[in-house]
């Protein structure tokens, strides 16, 4: 059929099923909103490029599949980088979409031309600029097909306008096939089988759960693989409600902001299989010790993740969902017999941790907020944390049996809580959706509260003010000898006073006592809510 | 030891920048590069010669793999490879100096691709060693410039790197 460029893509769109995008547009993509605007597809519309990028984020993992952005050439295109970046660190699926100058001047620095495929070059899985009208088609296919296959990630498309304008004959592939990419999918029956072998060796074995569990849809056969092997199940930040937070066998977060019991387990392991986790120095500080120490079997879709970081004793290369199967086939349930003590022994440290939900005189103990605010959300709520002590606290109260925990791990980009928490809602508006921010982090992104008024998107917030950047203050405390700089947060605005400027509901409280009350409106709200909670600023993370 | 890749590449614009970003973000540290198309036009062949000091070859060719431009790749010891390179020296000569020099530069396998007044263009295609070794010949006489293309190879035999 003819039509414009710009018509296939939105068309491309919509044969991919998208049926909400985030962007902001300007000159250059103009073209694209104009065939935008005659089709079904929802677009909302951020306050600045970023969000854009962290609201597809949101979207993408509520959805398992990849999600769109879209912007404008020059400005548009490098303040989204920040979102482009922060997907790639978690390996989000991404289409994302650039106007770009008239193609005749490109490279000549016209008006808002920057070359924004080379930009990204470094923290992005492929870029494509669209140059020939003819194209459009297979490269939005082949966009899709790359973001959402193999160890997902973000693809960008950069389209000049003049190229938007042009003419094509444009029908959309069914079959996509690059001779360069050929991601792996069943891990190797001979790896599968040494797997197991050391598996029943073992007689302290863990499981590592990274985000990888996610990417691949893998939550379920991770469950059965445990449950089969009783082999306790430890969680990365990304791999936070791998299993669900109620299975027994799930011992919580490891790495610098892990739990005791979990880390324990780790160090006291014999045998770890490490699921989709990257082995990211966050989670995993010191690899070469483990490595000397310990059998390791990694699993992961990434090749090149596998023996990056850590030496590993058995790679199983594959979509981990379908290897978590082949392994649970391939063990024998008698395996279980084998640690029978080593779990007595974990849940003996377990008993003996007791998180301090005190008193705090004349604050609020953010870590019995969080505690409280995850027994009362809805069973299958999302709770999205920004940066900083914040999430901390939130990863490890998350409690929510059939809830998702969204963060942002690698990057670990301050201001991503509100704009993916509204990427997820808009992906799931049935679901009960929080994001957790400090406020510091909140002011990062507070210009989204007007998208949620305009788009109708229910997000509760809650903000733990403690009028310091919390996280680097703490750092400053412990690793400057206490001289504290540039963490003082003087000067922000009263945020039930921003709030009520959307006209958004809130409430600020200041005492434990207060949590219950404030937890029944925030979470009772129809519409958005915010809930400042007033923290000291000596509160520490652990 | 040194490592010669072979990597078929599809012969996109940006397709080298997409290696050398990989390598200098990487820490990755190339002897030489060189890059020509192959019998089939739409295929380019980048040859990298890397030291692998620090055992980094293995992640070199993993992180190379995952850059959807790249087809195919192939790690070869030295033993298992033909290469050659080419080098242009311009020397400085006199009447004193130029029948020495061109007799070494003979001695040594290259060839006189220009001669001035006061200077020799010596021209020699050969393995990365013996292009070390004429230029340690000439240097006495005094270097005006060297250029140098990169190493190509060529697995021995009959075998060969194909996409398929
Ligand atoms: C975009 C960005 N800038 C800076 C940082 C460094 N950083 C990490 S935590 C943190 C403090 C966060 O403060 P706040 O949002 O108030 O949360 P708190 O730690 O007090 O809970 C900063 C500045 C970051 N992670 N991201």
């Amino acid at each position: 059929m003819k039509m414009t460029v710009s018509q296939a893509m939105v068309s491309c769109l919509e044969q991919e099923g998208i049926r909400q995008i985030f962007g902001y547009p300007g000159a250059t993509i103009c073209p694209f909103y104009d065939a935008l605007s005659r089709s079904d597809i929802r677009h909302v519309l951020v306050r600045t490029e970023q969000n854009a990028g962290h609201a597809a984020n949101g979207y993408a993992r509520m959805t398992g599949k990849p999600a769109v952005c879209v912007v404008t050439s020059g400005p548009g295109a490098t303040n989204l980088i920040t979102g482009i970046s922060t997907a790639y660190m978690d390996s989000i699926p991404m289409v994302i979409i650039t106007g770009q100058v008239v193609s005749n001047l490109l490279g000549s620095d016209v008006f808002q031309e920057v070359d924004i495929t080379g930009a990204c070059e470094p923290f992005i899985k492929h870029s494509y600029l669209l140059k020939d009208p003819t194209q459009v088609a297979r490269v939005f296919k082949e966009a899709f097909y790359i973001a959402g296959t193999g160890r997902p990630g973000p693809v960008l498309i950069d389209v000049p306008m003049d190229v938007q304008k042009m003419e094509v004959d444009f029908s959309y592939p069914t079959e996509v096939s690059i001779r360069s990419y050929k991601p792996s999918s069943k891990g190797h029956p001979g790896q599968i089988k040494k797997a197991a072998a050391a598996i029943a060796e073992a007689r302290h074995p863990v499981i590592i759960a990274g985000g990888g569990v996610f990417s691949a849809g893998a939550e379920k056969e991770l469950l059965a693989f445990s449950q089969k092997t009783r082999i306790p199940v430890v969680n990365t930040l990304m791999g936070i409600g791998a299993v669900p937070s109620d299975y027994d066998l799930r011992l919580g977060m490891i790495g610098m902001h892990g739990v005791r019991h979990a880390n324990y387990a780790v160090h006291q392991a014999d045998l770890l299989i490490l699921a989709g986790s990257r082995v990211a120095d966050r989670a995993i500080p010191s690899p070469t010790v483990l490595a000397r120490q310990k059998k390791i079997i990694h699993m992961d879709i990434d090749p090149a993740e596998i023996g990056k970081n850590l030496g590993v004793d058995i790679p199983v290369v594959g979509d981990i969902r379908l290897m978590l199967s082949q392994l649970t086939e391939e063990i024998d349930a008698a395996v279980s017999e084998n640690w029978q003590d080593w779990l007595e022994e974990l849940n003996g440290v377990r008993q003996k941790v007791h998180p301090d939900y005190g008193p705090r005189d004349g604050y609020v103990n953010p870590k019995l907020l969080m505690h409280q605010l995850n027994q009362r959300a809805d069973r299958n709520a999302i709770i999205v944390s920004d940066v900083g002590q914040n999430q901390m606290w939130s990863a490890n109260e998350f409690a929510i049996p059939q809830g998702r925990f969204l963060t942002s791990g690698g990057m670990g980009t301050m201001g991503y809580s509100l704009p993916a928490a509204m990427g997820a809602n808009a992906a799931c508006p049935d679901r009960q959706t929080i994001a957790v921010c400090g406020d510091g982090s909140f002011q990062m992104c507070s210009m989204e509260l007007a998208t949620l008024v305009q788009h109708r998107l229910p997000v509760k917030i809650v903000v733990f003010s403690n009028n310091r950047l919390g996280m680097v203050r703490e750092h400053q405390t412990v690793a400057y000898d206490n001289n504290l700089t540039a963490v003082f947060l003087d000067g922000s605005p009263d945020f039930a006073k921003l709030a009520a400027a959307y006209q958004i509901p809130s409430v600020r409280i200041h005492e434990n006592s207060e949590i219950d009350n404030a937890l029944t409106r925030l979470l009772e709200a129809e519409g958005p809510f915010l809930l400042e909670a007033m923290v000291d600023p000596l509160e520490t993370t652990l | 030891m040194k490592h010669t890749l072979s990597v078929l590449v599809e012969n996109h614009a940006g397709v080298l920048s997409r290696i050398s970003g990989l390598f200098a973000r990487r820490g990755f540290n190339i002897d030489s590069l060189a890059v020509g198309t192959t019998a089939d036009p739409a295929v380019s062949c980048v040859t990298l010669v890397v030291d692998d000091k620090q055992n980094e070859v293995e992640q070199i060719t993993k992180q190379l793999n995952k850059l959807i431009d790249v087809i195919k790749l192939q790690d070869f010891t030295p033993e298992e490879i033909i290469s050659r390179e080419l080098i242009l020296i311009k020397v400085s000569a006199n009447d004193q100096t130029r029948s020495k020099i061109a007799e070494l530069a003979q001695l040594a396998g290259g060839k006189i691709a220009d001669i001035t007044r006061n200077s020799l263009t010596v021209e020699c295609c050969d393995t990365t060693d013996r292009l070390e070794n004429l230029l340690e010949l000439m240097r006495p006489y005094g270097l005006k410039r060297v250029v140098r293309t990169g190493t190509i190879a060529l697995e021995k035999g009959s075998e060969q790197l194909t996409i398929e």
